[in-house]
């Protein structure tokens, strides 16, 4: 038994060759949201991108933002589309818009019962699920309810 | 020169028309006897059959989704003189479907070619699945922001949208069981579909098992093998070929501001993609929604195909519940006649090009669910994706 959401054997995720989204995976291992900022207007994107589609900047970087939302949207999955899948059952999945990052938009599960009724619109904190020993070692962010 | 190249001279309307369709036999997922290039060539050589040409009268290939299938290498396995175009549309899924008639009528209007097939062909068996997520130890880029989430197929990323909408308008589920039962419905007429004798009924719907909500089995379409294809030539030239003469009324391909955000960020998300392009759709073809006598709409899920007959102006979105009843659906009693051939659920998931070919037998009197003297027949391509696409054909008396 681990504290994991879902079954291990998914593929991992790793930060991007190019290095689009690296510092993003970096901020995550130490617990931290870091999400794309354009330096020239200031405003999030999200996913990251080479130039802000806002004003065109190339200047671009990282920034923390308070890892906090409410769910946009939400399915629960049913049929397994992965052997990792196959004991799983039922999971959720949540997409998250994320109010102090001009409502950008991240994609993780929804933490509790899968069979849950699940309302659009409900707060949500992020959940960091460290992978540390894994190879490669990462980490995930899941959502949880806020009470 | 000048008024040559007004707004109102930059169309395909009444230029182009459809002169041969053909089809292999449909396959489920795996089950085609023949590699996926014998079977766009059988397709093809079908289509040239039916118009009456010998494949050596091609001079162009237009396609969508990557396919495989090169055309160079159609032109050499066919034997063509003159290759004068190949054409291929991006983007995934079945949303250039209807954008590949487009390319295809664009180069006939223009000069650039004079007979045009456009085509699709898919062997999953030999090339792998769509409905299943990749089986590897790490994952980078866009989706390493989905998969680990188990976030990995297309009914996992429309879901997710179809979802929003239903939960902005109030729809029930009930609305999608009347799309799954209008195209399992018309595939019990039609022998060339992989459905036939299979038919469904509401119990089967309602007690099915949900793949992810708000779909259920019958929600999804089906994963098959084949390949189709139709023969285009310049409105001129149609006349002389067996069939009366199917034209294009329009053609439109594109996407909304930002469509393709990553990591699920489009603006306007609970959308399916054609709320920019329909309305260029009918200023093109010169009619509106209530002109439209029949309607092939794509089913990857049929949340898409709510969402594309809302935002075709047939039925506004707060009134779902009450439009989507299975009986407007049927041919040919219905006000809406659907995915009369069984559309992608039912009569085989060819990324949609059967539903064109669908839509221009309607046209020519020889669907096998065929609607009363149908006039204007329009296809909606790959809801959801982008780009999406769509097309009108229209008969005779529609120029």
């Amino acid at each position: 038994m681990n504290d994991y959401y879902l079954n291990q054997g998914l593929p991992k995720p790793v930060a991007s060759p190019d290095g689009l989204d690296g510092p993003f995976w970096e901020a995550a291992q130490q617990g931290i949201l870091k999400l794309q900022k354009c330096r020239g207007c200031g405003k999030f994107q999200w996913g990251p991108e080479w130039i802000c589609h806002r004003c065109h900047s190339f200047d671009l970087g990282f920034s923390e933002v308070d890892a906090s939302g409410r769910i946009y949207s939400y399915e629960r999955v049913w049929h397994p589309v992965h052997p990792a899948l196959k004991e799983q059952g039922a999971y959720l999945v949540v997409l998250v818009e994320l109010p102090h990052a001009d409502q950008v938009r991240m994609v993780g599960n929804l933490i509790g019962d899968a069979e849950q009724d699940v309302l659009i619109g409900s707060d949500v904190k992020a959940v960091y699920e460290h992978h540390p020993d894994d190879d490669p070692s990462h980490t995930l962010i899941n959502w949880a309810l806020t009470q | 020169m000048t008024d040559i190249k007004t707004t109102s001279a930059r169309t395909l309307r009444g230029q182009v028309a459809v002169v041969g369709v053909g089809e292999t036999e449909y396959y489920k997922r795996g089950e085609a006897p023949d590699p996926e290039f014998k079977l766009a060539l059988e397709a093809i050589v079908t289509a040239c059959e039916n118009a009456g040409i010998s494949p050596t009268e091609i001079d162009g290939f237009t396609s969508y989704s990557n396919d495989r299938s090169d055309a160079s290498r159609l032109a050499a396995a066919l034997g063509i003189d003159d290759l004068r175009l190949a054409n291929m549309q991006w983007g995934g899924g079945g949303g250039g479907g209807s954008a590949a008639i487009a390319n295809a009528s664009a180069a006939i209007a223009t000069g650039g070619a004079e007979c045009v097939v456009v085509f699709r062909a898919l062997a999953q068996g030999q090339f792998g699945r769509f409905g299943q997520g990749p089986q590897r130890n790490t994952i980078s880029g866009e989706n390493a922001h989905t998969i680990p989430y188990g976030l990995m197929t297309p009914a996992q990323m429309f879901a997710m949208k179809v979802q929003r909408f239903m939960h902005d308008h109030g729809v029930e589920q009930a609305a999608l069981r009347a799309i799954s039962m209008a195209s399992y419905h018309h595939a019990q007429h039609n022998p060339r579909a992989v459905m036939y004798g299979r038919p469904l009924t509401e119990e089967i719907y309602d007690e099915s098992r949900w793949i992810v909500e708000p779909f259920h089995l019958y929600d999804c379409c089906q994963e098959n093998d084949g390949a189709a294809a139709m023969i285009l030539v310049s409105a001129e030239r149609a006349k002389d070929f067996p069939h009366p003469p199917c034209y294009l009324l329009s053609a439109v391909s594109g996407s909304h501001h930002r469509a393709g955000a990553p990591v699920h960020n489009a603006p306007d998300y609970a959308t399916s993609t054609f709320k920019t392009v329909a309305p260029r759709l009918y200023r093109m073809g010169g009619v509106e929604a209530s002109d439209v006598d029949v309607l092939q709409s794509y089913e990857n899920f049929t949340g898409g195909v709510m969402m594309s007959i809302v935002e075709h102006g047939f039925c506004h979105p707060d009134e779902v519940n009450e439009f989507f009843v299975n009986d407007r659906f049927l041919s040919p009693s219905g006000d809406l006649p659907l995915n009369t051939s069984g559309g992608n659920l039912a009569e085989c998931y060819m990324h949609g090009l059967g539903l064109n070919i669908e839509a221009v037998r309607q046209i020519w009197g020889e669907s096998t669910s065929q609607v009363n003297d149908a006039e204007v027949s329009m296809v909606i391509s790959g809801p959801m994706v982008t780009p999406v696409s769509a097309c009108i054909f229209g008969a005779e008396s529609t120029i």
